[in-house]
């Protein structure tokens, strides 16, 4: 199983790390032709503002679009939630719209607002998880087909998932905890190879039965 | 559920956010625009580049807190402002203003000969200069955060960043091939703490981000010091001194993250015009060097 880090620029060396201890097979994206072949994305932690750019410069927005269309998992910490919110509270662009949802920039302020936090993220089992939030976005508003992950006390929302596109506010590369990259590793080999019980292709037992 | 503010880890994260990325120094809020338009992680809020500073000798400060505020207001990415080494008030001043990074900095005058700022007391984080491991090791013993390698400020000459960041890699290599017991007298030869030097030898790299400063000119150069080992860059007068700015902005922006692709790296380099003039290494008397600065 390969997964994809796009390494543009932030802590794409620790999604990669990540990826490597969880037993899945890292791959830097920094060109479109290096999507190739793998079965899901991680989009890391960074400035927003620069992976925007590097993202238009060498013709990357329309082969990531392309890519999640597939139905491949595609994961972003911090930058990477914002840039595949489909609103910018403040009116910037969007980058990739791809999670209907309204994020706001440095939500929390500057850098002396940074702060770390335990948090129940009840999809990822009973056991808290630590976040690290560093001038962090905060989702805004979610959209109808949109799941809400994970809240701060204050209700304040900072994990999402909508179909195949998850996102958090915080760092899970940043604090040891692997169940994000897991959960994102186990649903790249359910859209590589869907198992049985899958929706999208009958059992291969049950479909050679039938051809006979 | 209590959220901690301030930790050891918010501090050294939000470095590893900005690795991979260009921080510029800029004195107005316009070149701010500038730097983040062209795809700056993080700017360098100063009264003058290097250059200038060289340029007009004399007493080198923190830069006026009006100005800093202006180019915080101006811009959405981090702001970093400088103190002078050992100048814990400047840098009690730049916590009090907000800025998201202190740069105890060898490019403004030292304000103490023997010691550095106590890092570690103050909610900001610290980037420190160095220009081999032992000076990294102690600068993140007082707390800094975040490490690059001095270079030669002002000077447009990459061969000072090269040199330093080549004896830092190159030091941590023998680090990592020490026995166990000989790792004692390695701290003691490096003077820095033991338990860092430990660390050290068995990560096989700094515990903190590790940037190169210090001469960064052309597209090439942020490349070669990527290419190195270098985790991101800081262009300071490389920039704002060069014919076009903006272009040259974008294209070290782009080399940075493209280090290792040789035919990106031709395509971004093309019709930048003049990169800033430079000047030789000999002909800067050592009384004028910036990078002995720090200790």
């Amino acid at each position: 199983m390969k997964i994809g880090v796009l390494a543009l620029q932030g802590d794409f060396a620790e999604h990669v790390a990540m990826l490597r201890s969880i037993g899945v097979e890292p791959v830097e994206v920094r060109l479109p032709e290096h999507l190739e072949g793998i079965g899901g994305l991680c989009l890391p932690g960074g400035e927003s503002t620069a992976q925007r750019r590097l993202i238009d410069r060498w013709g990357l927005r329309q082969p990531l679009l392309d890519f999640a269309a597939t139905g491949a998992p595609l994961f972003g910490t911090c930058a990477g939630m914002i840039v595949m919110a489909t609103d910018i509270a403040g009116g910037e662009e969007p980058v990739l719209p791809l999670l209907d949802v309204t994020v706001r920039r440095n939500a929390f302020g500057r850098q002396l607002e940074s702060f770390e936090a335990d948090l129940t993220v009840p999809i990822l089992g009973d056991q808290p998880l630590h976040g690290v939030f560093i001038r962090a976005p905060i989702v805004e508003r979610v959209g109808s087909g949109v799941d809400v992950l994970a809240t701060l006390d204050d209700g304040r929302i900072v994990a999402v998932r909508e179909r195949n596109i998850i996102a958090t506010a915080f760092h899970p590369e940043l604090a040891r905890e692997p169940r994000f990259h897991r959960l994102v590793a186990t649903m790249a080999a359910e859209h590589q190879e869907p198992a049985e019980g899958s929706a999208r292709r009958r059992h291969p037992t049950r479909r050679e039965g039938l051809r006979r | 559920m209590s959220a901690e503010t301030s930790t050891w880890t918010t501090k050294k994260g939000l470095a590893q956010m900005l690795k991979g990325g260009v921080i510029m120094d800029v004195v107005t809020a316009e070149h701010a625009k500038i730097a983040e338009d062209a795809g700056a992680v993080a700017v360098m809020a100063l009264e003058r580049v290097p250059a200038d500073i060289r340029a007009a000798g004399g007493v080198a400060r923190m830069s006026d807190p009006e100005m800093i505020q202006g180019i915080m207001d101006a811009v959405s990415i981090p702001v970093m402002a400088k103190a002078r080494i050992g100048h814990f008030v400047e840098a009690q001043i730049l916590e009090a203003l907000g800025v998201d990074y202190i740069d105890e900095s060898e490019v403004l005058t030292p304000a103490d000969e023997t010691n550095h700022i106590d890092k570690h007391a103050f909610k900001v984080p610290f980037v420190c200069g160095c220009r081999n491991l032992g000076e990294a090791l102690r600068r993140i013993n007082e707390g800094a955060a975040m490490i690059r390698t001095k270079g030669e400020a002002g000077t447009g000459n990459i061969v000072e960043a090269v040199r330093q960041l080549r004896a830092v890699l190159a030091e941590i290599r023998r680090l990592e091939s020490m026995r166990e017991d000989e790792l004692f007298v390695a701290a003691k030869d490096l003077q820095a703490p033991y338990e860092l030097v430990k660390e050290v030898a068995v990560e096989g790299k700094l515990p903190v981000v590790n940037f190169v400063a210090g001469g960064i000119s052309t597209p090439a150069d942020a490349a070669l010091v990527m290419q190195l080992g270098a985790e991101g860059v800081f262009v300071g007068s490389g920039i704002f001194k060069s014919e076009d700015p903006a272009r040259m902005a974008t294209a070290i922006v782009q080399a940075t993250t493209h280090f290792d692709d040789p035919k990106i790296l031709a395509d971004v380099s093309h019709g930048l015009g003049s990169p800033m003039r430079g000047i030789a290494l000999e002909q800067i008397p050592d009384a004028e060097r910036l990078a002995v600065r720090g200790w």
